[in-house]
């Protein structure tokens, strides 16, 4: 063997997509020895190696990158790092005492042990089957990501005429994607009044193509018994129930669904770490570590982003305090726990401390304009404009919290106009 | 004078633009979070520009296909020329990140490169049987 795998690491990081990646380079960085990443993929770089795409690193690399171009960026930078790599492997199960259960393509049944594990699983999509679309169950259903992989990695078309259920931006990008590959789309329902991905992406994916968006609609019926035959398109009530009486017909022979994402929590769930059930993550305190000491969560797995370089950022963190933990450093605890107000979906960290800068990632639940963000009476920001597809960051200098003695403060968005 | 809504796709912010514009003119441009905002609607208002990001078939690769990019933004109307032009292009792995695929596509004056590298079949990685 070239590489003997050694038993004993400082941090094990799961997954290998832009968390992983950036989390074991945040562990590097803070002085973590060994530090390993399992992936289960056989190569490192996670969804982004199918998101030929361009639009990644704005904020991180102050420059547009495609997917794969942002994720090798990362993947070298490990490699040249002393970071050791497990491809092609999966952990089973994770004790509380940091054991893991691996198995592995090249070595088998593996048992490590760990100081600090930082969980960078990512997030899987929602399928038909979470919104129980009714109709027969022929070939051409699929989730919009995997129709993404099986055309940009392995050159596979899904289909020729396309319906797409969700304006997730996977749905918008694969819409744009499979008119330039041949294909006719022949439209995007949405089953809110807005579209649930990113603006940017609904002008230059569908409205550069002019591929209809149907807003307030969902597919009431998939008919077909072999293959996609044609689809029930319903609009719906402001209660988001279909109106059957003023259904339409829209033939096709594949239906994609961009119905939004699920943290992947199944190893989460096996350790009994707390979670959040508005994100679907686990909880975390400031320093990214969840409600079992030595775990962290970072990426996709803690909390759904819209922007990769958001989940590089908090990784990179997430891996940092991982290893101060692997090395014997501990911080003093989080003294205010922080929760979500009037419209406001979903918040990460769980929990602040007043000794030093603190990022706050949170979601709205409704779109509203001239709107105050508030955190206790400690901060106000005004915003011309949010919506819940657009995940806010806030950066809040440590002095906001200076001679607060409150154990809990609420984080809220006030009056604004609805949009 | 006419008022005119774009959404900046510079960046994943999508700012809300409103141009002013005076006989083919713009006047005004308000809404925009940064200068990439001012810079994309005066590019978006005369002459409307994509980068495109297609794949073409690799031989012996990894992965069948190889995902590629133009290095520059194209005009819009040129991007289905770019991608049929791209159409059937096969190229040998491995590949490296940056490599030229296609000197000037569709006549554009605009290369295509690789947007990764591509090993041969199967990765080499550091904990690899002997």
């Amino acid at each position: 063997m070239k590489n003997q795998l050694q038993k004993n690491y400082a941090v094990v990081i799961i997954g290998g997509g832009p968390a992983g990646l950036a989390a074991a380079l945040g562990a590097r960085e803070a002085g973590a020895e060994h530090v390993l990443i399992i992936d289960r993929e056989v190569e490192t770089g996670g969804i982004l190696n199918q998101c030929i795409h361009s639009g990644f690193g704005l904020h991180y690399f102050k420059e547009e990158l495609t997917g794969p171009e942002y994720a090798e960026r990362f993947s070298q930078q490990v490699l040249s790092s002393k970071i050791e790599l497990l491809t092609d492997s999966y952990v089973l199960n994770i004790t509380p005492d940091l054991k893991l259960e691996v198995i592995s393509r090249n070595h088998g049944y593996l048992n490590l042990q760990a100081k600090a594990v930082v969980l960078a699983m990512g997030c899987r999509e929602r399928t038909r089957g979470a919104i129980r679309t009714p109709g027969f169950r022929p070939a051409g259903v699929m989730t919009a990501g995997l129709a993404q992989k099986m055309v940009n990695m392995k050159g596979v078309l899904p289909g020729r005429r396309v319906a797409i259920l969700g304006s997730g931006d996977i749905g918008m990008i694969m819409a744009r994607r499979l008119v330039l590959e041949g294909c006719q789309v022949v439209g995007v329902f949405e089953l809110h009044p807005y579209s649930s991905g990113l603006s940017r992406n609904k002008v230059q994916c569908l409205d550069d193509f002019d591929i209809p968006l149907h807003l307030s609609t969902t597919v009431a019926f998939i008919h077909g018994r072999k293959r996609v035959e044609h689809l029930t398109i319903a609009p719906v009530t402001t209660q988001y129930v279909p109106n059957l009486n003023q259904s339409w017909d829209v033939k096709c022979d594949t239906l994609l669904f961009s119905i939004g994402l699920i943290p992947e929590n199944e190893l989460s769930a096996r350790l009994r770490i707390k979670m959040d059930p508005s994100t679907g993550g686990p909880q975390v305190n400031s320093t990214m570590e969840t409600s079992l000491p030595g775990v962290f969560a970072c990426g996709n797995v803690l909390h759904v982003h819209d922007i990769v370089d958001f989940v590089s950022e908090e990784s990179l963190r997430a891996g940092r305090f991982a290893a101060e933990l692997a090395l014997g450093m501990r911080r003093p605890g989080d003294n205010i726990a922080l929760y979500p107000g009037e419209n406001i979906a979903s918040c990460v960290p769980h929990s602040l401390s007043s000794d030093r800068e603190q990022i706050i990632y949170l979601r709205v639940k409704q779109p509203v304009k001239n709107a105050t963000l508030s955190i206790g009476d400690r901060y106000e920001k005004k915003f011309k404009r949010l919506i819940p597809s657009e995940m806010v960051k806030l950066t809040l200098p440590p002095k906001i919290l200076d001679h607060f003695f409150g154990e809990r403060l609420r984080i809220e968005v006030s009056s604004g106009e609805a949009e | 004078m006419i008022k005119k809504n774009l959404t900046c796709i510079s960046c994943p912010m999508s700012c809300q633009l409103e141009l002013t514009i005076d006989n083919g003119e713009i006047l005004q441009i308000t809404g925009n979070g940064c200068k990439n905002g001012e810079t994309y609607a005066r590019q978006e208002f005369t002459n409307p520009q994509r980068v495109v990001t297609t794949t073409v078939a690799c031989h012996s690769g990894l992965w069948p296909r190889l995902p590629v990019k133009t290095v520059a933004a194209v005009p819009k109307d040129k991007v289905a020329h770019v991608v049929r032009a791209l159409h059937g292009v096969e190229v040998e792995a491995p590949v490296q990140l940056g490599q030229v695929i296609m000197e000037n596509v569709a006549k554009t004056g605009v290369a295509v490169i690789a947007t990764r590298s591509l090993p041969q079949t199967r990765l080499n990685n550091s904990c690899e049987n002997p």
